[in-house]
């Protein structure tokens, strides 16, 4: 494993990339010592959903320093030197996201992703929910119209990559190995690798997941959750973190509910509920039924993406 | 969800702090794992364990603070604690909530030597 970040090695690749290439250490920053004290404060200001606002500022002490990165593969410490402060217990307040490296590096591709004017949608959803299917189906409707990319996550196989490839738009796999979610880094490596579409459309399809994903920005405009009329009313509630964290939920399959007994609207209502903002389409790829719905709201999205810096 | 992507991200996290301090070792860390952050205390408790394993951080305490869930009614304009997403409103029974906080996952504090 490495020590690092903790990735296993030779699980995750992307294609035509060798297993642990998938991921730079130069950027790990292996942090040099020369502490530092200082206290510095911040100030800031809230708005609240009703309206008001206010400024606050508060200040706090770091007793640690700033870390500064060099490039380098091998792990090495510098820790245990003679030079460390001895034998007393000290208190560091560090007050940091845990996931503040995923975040940093999100935030890097949506700069990316932004400079090139490219809207990216980030799909989520369980295995089986017709993902695959509908971007195909996607696909074949704008294709010709505007530069399209996928980015597939799977834990095994290249098959979703060769059915969107048929298609004749360029896609990329990612392989999570026994990684159950796509990260910043691993996205990053396949922008790289692929050829990001100007003024077009990034899809990145996620590892098939409800729970995972939602923890971990890629750099995505937006998720879109995708939910199929299969799936029963309650997966909102039950997977709420998902359903909180997206943009827009697609319910799929819908030629099928002469057969099935899904509430579709309390299926609405309980996404509505985890998050009250939400947008939703219903379509089925195979029918074709609402798919028009679908690819305005993906023209618009583009449309806003090209309008705003 | 995906505890053991969270042990490794918070003991490099950890590692990179604790060599920035020149710290030798690492004895307690202090966490804030919001109660609507959908991570099982419990399996990061485990993993934190095995990813500190041979690390600055190994054998470290590790204290675990869980900040209640708040929200903003949209109903009766009021934030209001709440147990989990999609719970209603305890002063008015909507179900048109923002979650404001307790969906945190940080690193607060860490005691070295």
């Amino acid at each position: 494993m490495c020590g690092t970040c903790g990735c296993g090695q030779g699980e995750k690749r992307v294609e035509d990339l060798h297993p642990h290439q998938t991921h730079d250490h130069a950027g790990h920053g292996h942090s040099h010592e020369h502490g530092h004290d200082h206290a510095h404060w911040h100030e800031h200001s809230h708005t609240h959903p009703d309206g008001t606002s206010h400024a606050h500022s508060h200040s706090h002490e770091h007793e640690y320093s700033h870390a500064h990165a060099h490039a380098q593969a091998s792990s090495h410490r510098h820790t245990r030197g003679d030079d460390a402060a001895a034998g007393e217990t000290r208190l560091l307040s560090v007050e940091r996201d845990i996931l503040a490296r995923n975040d940093a590096i999100a935030a890097e591709n949506r700069r990316a992703l932004q400079a090139a004017s490219t809207l990216a949608l980030n799909l989520v959803s369980s295995p089986g929910s017709g993902k695959t299917a509908l971007l195909v189906e996607t696909l074949k409707r704008i294709g010709d119209k505007y530069p399209l990319a996928v980015i597939e996550g799977d834990q095994e196989t290249t098959a979703d990559a060769d059915r969107i490839r048929a298609t004749g738009v360029p896609a990329i796999q990612i392989n999570t190995g026994k990684g159950c979610h796509l990260d910043a880094d691993l996205v990053r490596t396949a922008m790289a690798r692929l050829r990001t579409p100007a003024n077009g459309i990034l899809f990145i399809e996620n590892v098939g997941n409800l729970v995972c994903p939602a923890g971990f920005d890629l750099g995505e405009a937006h998720k879109v959750v995708i939910v199929s009329v299969t799936e029963g009313e309650d997966k909102p509630l039950k997977y709420s973190g998902m359903f909180a964290a997206s943009a827009l939920m697609v319910v799929t399959k819908t030629d099928l509910l002469p057969h099935l007994d899904i509430d579709i609207d309390r299926l609405i209502e309980n996404a509505r509920r985890i998050n009250p903002t939400i947008g939703v389409l219903k379509l089925s790829a195979k029918s074709g039924e609402g798919m028009d719905r679908w690819i305005h709201w993906l023209e618009t999205a583009r449309a806003l993406r090209l309008a705003t810096d | 969800m995906h505890e053991i992507s969270l042990a490794t991200a918070l003991i490099s996290l950890v590692h990179e702090q604790a060599m920035a301090a020149r710290a030798r070792r690492v004895t307690r860390l202090v966490l804030e794992i919001g109660t609507l952050s959908h991570v099982d205390t419990h399996a990061l408790r485990f993993a934190v364990d095995a990813a500190a394993l041979g690390g600055l951080a190994e054998g470290a305490t590790l204290e675990i603070q869980e900040p209640e869930g708040t929200a903003y009614c949209l109903d009766c304009e009021t934030s209001v604690a709440i147990a989990a997403r999609g719970a209603p409103c305890p002063r008015c029974g909507g179900v048109k909530l923002l979650v404001q906080g307790g969906d945190e996952m940080r690193l607060k504090e860490m005691e070295v030597v």
